[in-house]
């Protein structure tokens, strides 16, 4: 049984926001009452707030600094935090920004992270530099864990080169995040997979098969997909 | 080859000047530029080479100054303002006739502006922004992949007429992410720097001096002149841009650089399938200027020209000067951190095809 709370970390550009984005369109399509919170005090551009929109139109709840102040840069968490823990009716998908920077936003949290349970998720992508080994990978999920002061539960294998990705390059990965789930016991919960590959994808994938649709498109693919 | 690897164009930017053999880097944060600063911060010291949060843009620039006056290669990375307040050294350095590389990923402006992207700082960049007779030169590039190939470029380009090169990107290609890699760069002969750089005296009995002082008005005039014939040189080796879709008569002649450009090439393919024929100039150096590109397709361009940027009109006055006249010069631009999709463009386009000025 998932926890109520999801809660998407990961060194910087492993693609939490998309797949926070996604996991939460998948809650509400299935019809639960979804509150996603931008916790983000990382990235200046390509952030879940910027989908505001489309939110507003699948009727799932939006916690993020209002658009006035997304480009303050005042490293602000929004007011209405606190009603991810407090109304309970609500499922919740927490997007946090990169590495223990972002992660730090997570500490004040930590007496109601206590007090309820949650699924950490650690969103791996190998085909970025600073995590394209083991070693890497578990240097991250350790600064990020104590910057949060809470526990990764689950690995994702997220491994991709964008618009270039290749099946090969996901089976890459999934070796190094074998490897990360080996070395930590933490279980591989998904791998997610552009939804145009995942016909693609051959046997033995680890974890459940998360397909996943590109929402942070620069402006010059917006008109077109 | 070299593996490929997903970066943001700001650690790319890292990666490609630690790749080009740069001994330091000397920054200041600001956004959308930080990641440099931040992948630097990371890697140099790993390496054994410098790098240094200065305690102002003014103190970063100053410090490249001196690296660059002791002949190592030298980077520093800022956004908009920040390129504002680094502006007096960068005109020392000129003077100087130093090498070193200059990133600004443009945000907003004027003033603080914001922090969405811009191209508003091009006139900074190609026509002056420091005081004095001297010129920058200018690499504009399109993708993450061209940014790093251009870092590179611009190591050796610096070192060759020994003069300060700066990189632009408007802010998407500093924040945006695409598979990268970093490529053997074609071998471009450097020449040595033990004439003129300042590393002791080596037996010798002469200081190598920098300096951009010289009080005597003969001495100065012969100073620029031998700057501008250095220019000049620049301006007949050094031009680049890539042209698209400009084969045969065309119906408009687009006109834009960095990531506007690829935003461009979508509107011209939403235009073909109407039957209007759209090409694409896209300055890679926006000093020195593709003029000879413009000439070249005047001629054939049925309605003219059009520059579509991110600022209020900048870019358009070197199209102006380069097309001397000759056909319309037409522009489209969005400013303030907004920036056009595909449609938008082609709409603009189609109107002025179909008889609107």
């Amino acid at each position: 049984m998932d926890a109520r709370i999801r809660v998407f970390t990961g060194h910087f550009g492993s693609g939490k926001t998309e797949i926070a984005i996604n996991y939460a369109l998948k809650l509400a399509d299935m019809g639960k009452k979804v509150t996603i919170a931008d916790l983000d005090i990382v990235n200046p551009y390509f952030c879940t707030r910027d989908e505001r929109e489309l939110f507003e139109k699948k009727g799932i709840r939006l916690v993020a600094t209002p658009k006035e102040l997304a480009n303050a840069e005042l490293g602000i968490i929004p007011l209405n935090t606190l009603t991810i823990f407090n109304d309970k009716s609500y499922e919740v998908i927490i997007d946090v920004g990169g590495d223990d920077q972002g992660a730090v936003a997570l500490g004040q949290y930590n007496r109601y992270f206590q007090m309820e349970d949650y699924d950490m998720y650690f969103v791996v992508n190998t085909a970025r530099p600073f995590t394209k080994d083991a070693h890497g990978v578990i240097e991250y999920i350790r600064d990020i864990e104590r910057a949060s002061r809470i526990k990764v539960r689950y690995l994702i294998n997220n491994t991709n080169l964008s618009y270039e990705t290749t099946i090969d390059d996901i089976l890459k990965g999934q070796k190094i995040v074998k490897e990360v789930s080996q070395r930590t016991g933490l279980a591989i919960r998904y791998t997610t997979v552009r939804e145009d590959l995942v016909d693609k994808l051959p046997d033995g994938i680890e974890g459940e098969i998360f397909p996943i649709k590109i929402f942070m498109l620069p402006p010059w693919r917006r008109d077109l997909e | 080859m070299a593996e490929k690897v997903l970066m943001k164009g700001n650690e790319a930017i890292g990666e490609a000047a630690i790749h080009a053999g740069c001994q330091c880097f000397f920054g200041y944060p600001i956004t959308p530029q930080t990641e440099v600063a931040a992948y630097m911060a990371r890697k140099m010291p790993k390496i054994g080479r410098v790098f240094l949060q200065a305690e102002s843009e003014v103190a970063a620039i100053n410090m490249v100054y001196g690296a660059a006056g002791s002949g190592v290669r030298v980077m520093t990375s800022s956004s908009s303002p920040g390129i504002s307040l680094k502006a007096e050294g960068i005109s020392y350095i000129a003077g100087a006739e130093l090498p070193c590389v200059i990133v600004n990923i443009v945000r907003g402006g004027p003033g603080l502006g914001s922090i969405q992207p811009a191209q508003s700082d091009y006139f900074q960049a190609t026509k002056g922004g420091g005081h004095g007779d001297y010129r920058l030169v200018v690499f504009a590039p399109s993708s993450v992949q061209e940014m790093v190939d251009l870092i590179q470029d611009a190591f050796d380009v610096a070192d060759i007429y020994r003069n300060p090169v700066m990189v632009m990107g408007d802010g998407m290609l500093g924040q945006m992410m695409e598979p990268v890699e970093f490529k053997e760069r074609p071998k471009r002969e450097i020449p040595s720097k033990d004439s003129w750089a300042a590393t002791g005296l080596h037996g010798r009995k002469q200081h190598h001096v920098i300096n951009s002082l010289y009080l005597q008005p003969e001495k100065l005039e012969e100073h620029n002149k031998k700057l501008s014939k250095k220019y000049a040189e620049i301006e007949k080796n050094e031009v680049r841009y890539e042209t698209y879709n400009c084969e045969g008569e065309v119906d408009l002649v687009v006109a834009a650089y960095g990531t506007v450009s690829r935003i461009v090439k979508n509107a011209i393919k939403i235009l073909e399938k109407e039957g209007i024929k759209v090409g694409l100039i896209r300055p890679i150096t926006l000093w020195p200027f593709p003029k000879k590109a413009f000439e070249e397709v005047t001629g054939r361009t049925k309605h003219g020209f059009i520059s579509v940027e991110l600022s209020e009109g900048q870019m358009v006055e070197d199209v102006m000067l380069s097309v001397k006249g000759r056909k319309p010069v037409y522009f489209y631009g969005r400013s303030g951190g907004m920036v056009p999709t595909p449609a938008e463009i082609a709409g603009r386009i189609r109107a002025i095809v179909g008889g609107e000025k």
